[in-house]
C-alpha cells in the first residue's frame, strides 16, 4: 500500500475514534463557544467594536480550543500503548502525520463552522465578501493550526507537561498563520475595498506549506523513538 | 587544558567588546540623527547579528544531532540555545532602552521587535522542554526537532522589515553607516563573535560532562525489587 493510501486509513480511523467518543467532540464544541461568549464578555456590550475584531475572536477561540483537541489527540495513541502497535506495522510515518494531520483539520474545520454562525449571531456580523474567500480562509487557517498542532503535540507526548509545552511550543511558532488569518477573516467580514486579502492567504499558504512539507520529514524522527 | 578554546575566546572577545564600547563611547562621532542615543548601535548591533547568527549554528547543530545521533551534536545545539535566548532578552533590553528616547515608548507592535520577541519565546520553550524529558535519546530528538521548527521563525524575523512596512531601522551594516563609525562597528561585532564563541564552548562542555553522567548513571545496575519471603 502506498504511504497516500495508508494516511487515508489512518485518517480514517481517527475520525472514527472522534466518532466514537462523540461526548469528547461535543465538549469541544461547548469550549470553543463559550470563548466567542466569553470574549464578548471581556470586551463589553458594544456591537461595533465586537464586529470590528470578529475575526480575531473567532480564530482565538479556535487556537484556544484546538490545543485540547491536540492534546487528546496523541494521547488515545500513548496512553495504552497504540503508538507502539501502529509502529509494528508497515507503515510509513509519513502517513502516521499526514493521516493524523488531516483528521485534526477535520475537526478544526468542523469546529469553524459552527463557531462562525455562532460568533455570526452574537456579533451581529455577515459575510461581506466572496463565500469561496470565506471558505479558504477557514481551510488555509485551520491547516496551518492542524499542521504544525500535530507535530508538536508528538514532539510534547511523553515530556512530562504535555498539557503545559503544547501551547507554550505551539502557540509562538502559530503567530504569523494568526496574524495572517485573522487579518484575511477581517477583510471577508468587513470588507476589503483595498483588495488587500491576496497577499495575506498567500502568506498562509506559504506558511502551511512550509509546516506541512517539513512535519512529513521530521515526524518519523519522532515516532521512531 | 579542556577549554583552552574556550577560555582565548572569551578573554579575546572581553578585549574587543571592551575597546569597542571605548571607542563607541568616546570616540566615534556622535549620530547624525539621534546624537548621542545613537551610540547604542555599537551594542545592539552586534547583539542582533550574533543572537541571529547563534540560532543558526543551533539549527545546524540541530541537524546534526538528529542526523547523526551524537551527544556532541546534542550539547552544542544545547549551548547555542542558551546563549542565544540570552542574547535576545539583551537585544530586547537594549531595544527598549533605545526606543524610549527615540520613538518614546518602550514598546511598539514593530513587527521586527514583535517577532524577536516571539523567537525568544520559542527557543526558551526548547529549552524547558529539554528540562522535562529525561530520556536521553527522546531529549536529544525533540529537542532538535524543536530547534529546527523554531530556527523556521528566524528568517522571517530578518525578513519581517521589508515584509510589513515598518518604522524599525533598516538594518545597519559597516556599508549603511559612515565611515569613523565602521571600524568601531566591526571591534564591538567580533568582540561579541568571540565572546558568544567561548561562552558556547565553555555551555557545550557542561553539557557534556553532564550527559557522560547521565549515560554512567543509565549503566549502574538497577536496584531490584526486595525478594518476596512468602511461598505459596
Amino acid at each position: 500500500m502506498s504511504w497516500p493510501a495508508q494516511a487515508l486509513r489512518i485518517l480514517r480511523k481517527d475520525l472514527h475514534i472522534e466518532w466514537r467518543s462523540r461526548a469528547r467532540v461535543v465538549a469541544l464544541f461547548a469550549f470553543a463557544g463559550l470563548m466567542i461568549l466569553l470574549f464578548s464578555f471581556a470586551i463589553g456590550p458594544d456591537t461595533k467594536t465586537l464586529q470590528k475584531h470578529a475575526g480575531g475572536y473567532v480564530w482565538l477561540a479556535l487556537l484556544m480550543a484546538s490545543t485540547l483537541l491536540l492534546n487528546q489527540s496523541f494521547r488515545t495513541e500513548t496512553e495504552s500503548g497504540a503508538l507502539e502497535g501502529l509502529r509494528l506495522l508497515p507503515v510509513d510515518p509519513r502517513a502516521l502525520f499526514y493521516g493524523k494531520a488531516l483528521a485534526n483539520l477535520v475537526v478544526l474545520v468542523s469546529l469553524a463552522a459552527l463557531v462562525l454562525p455562532l460568533s455570526a449571531w452574537f456579533m451581529d456580523i455577515g459575510v461581506a465578501e466572496a463565500w469561496w474567500q470565506l471558505a479558504l480562509v477557514i481551510l488555509l487557517g485551520c491547516a496551518g493550526i492542524a499542521g504544525p498542532g500535530t507535530l508538536y503535540s508528538a514532539l510534547a507526548a511523553r515530556s512530562g507537561a504535555q498539557q503545559l509545552m503544547l501551547p507554550v511550543l505551539l502557540f509562538p511558532l502559530l503567530v504569523p498563520a494568526l496574524l495572517a488569518a485573522v487579518k484575511a477573516l477581517g477583510f471577508v467580514l468587513l470588507g476589503d475595498p483595498m483588495d488587500q486579502i491576496g497577499g495575506w492567504l498567500a502568506l498562509l499558504a506559504c506558511f502551511d506549506a512550509v509546516f506541512w512539507a517539513l512535519g512529513g520529514v521530521l515526524f518519523g524522527y519522532l515516532v521512531e523513538q | 587544558m579542556k577549554n583552552l578554546a574556550a577560555i582565548l575566546c572569551t578573554g579575546l572577545g572581553a578585549i574587543l567588546l571592551a575597546v569597542g564600547h571605548y571607542a563607541g563611547l568616546f570616540v566615534a562621532p556622535p549620530e547624525a540623527m539621534m546624537g548621542d542615543v545613537g551610540r547604542i548601535l555599537y551594542v545592539h548591533v552586534p547583539t542582533a547579528w550574533l543572537a541571529l547568527l547563534t540560532y543558526f549554528f543551533a539549527f545546524i547543530a540541530a541537524c546534526g544531532a538528529l542526523a547523526s545521533g551524537r551527544d556532541s551534536w546534542d550539547a552544542t545545539t544545547e549551548a547555542c540555545v542558551e546563549v542565544g535566548v540570552l542574547l535576545t532578552a539583551m537585544l530586547l533590553f537594549q531595544g527598549s532602552m533605545w526606543a524610549k528616547p527615540t520613538w518614546g515608548t518602550y514598546w511598539t507592535w514593530d513587527p521586527r521587535l514583535t517577532t524577536t520577541a516571539i523567537m525568544g519565546i520559542a527557543f526558551t520553550g526548547v529549552l524547558v522542554l529539554r528540562k522535562l524529558i529525561h530520556d536521553h535519546d527522546r531529549r536529544r530528538v525533540v529537542s532538535s526537532v524543536a530547534t529546527i521548527l523554531a530556527f523556521v521563525d528566524v528568517p522571517i524575523v530578518y525578513m519581517s522589515v521589508k515584509w510589513w512596512k515598518s518604522l524599525h531601522q533598516t538594518q545597519s551594516s559597516p556599508e549603511t553607516v559612515s565611515d569613523p563609525m565602521v571600524w568601531v562597528l566591526r571591534t564591538a561585532a567580533f568582540g561579541m563573535l568571540f565572546l558568544s564563541i567561548g561562552f558556547i564552548l565553555f555551555r557545550r562542555r557542561i553539557a557534556l560532562d553532564r550527559m557522560q553522567k547521565e549515560h554512567g548513571a543509565a549503566a549502574l545496575p538497577q536496584k531490584k525489587a526486595p525478594i518476596s519471603l512468602e511461598t505459596t
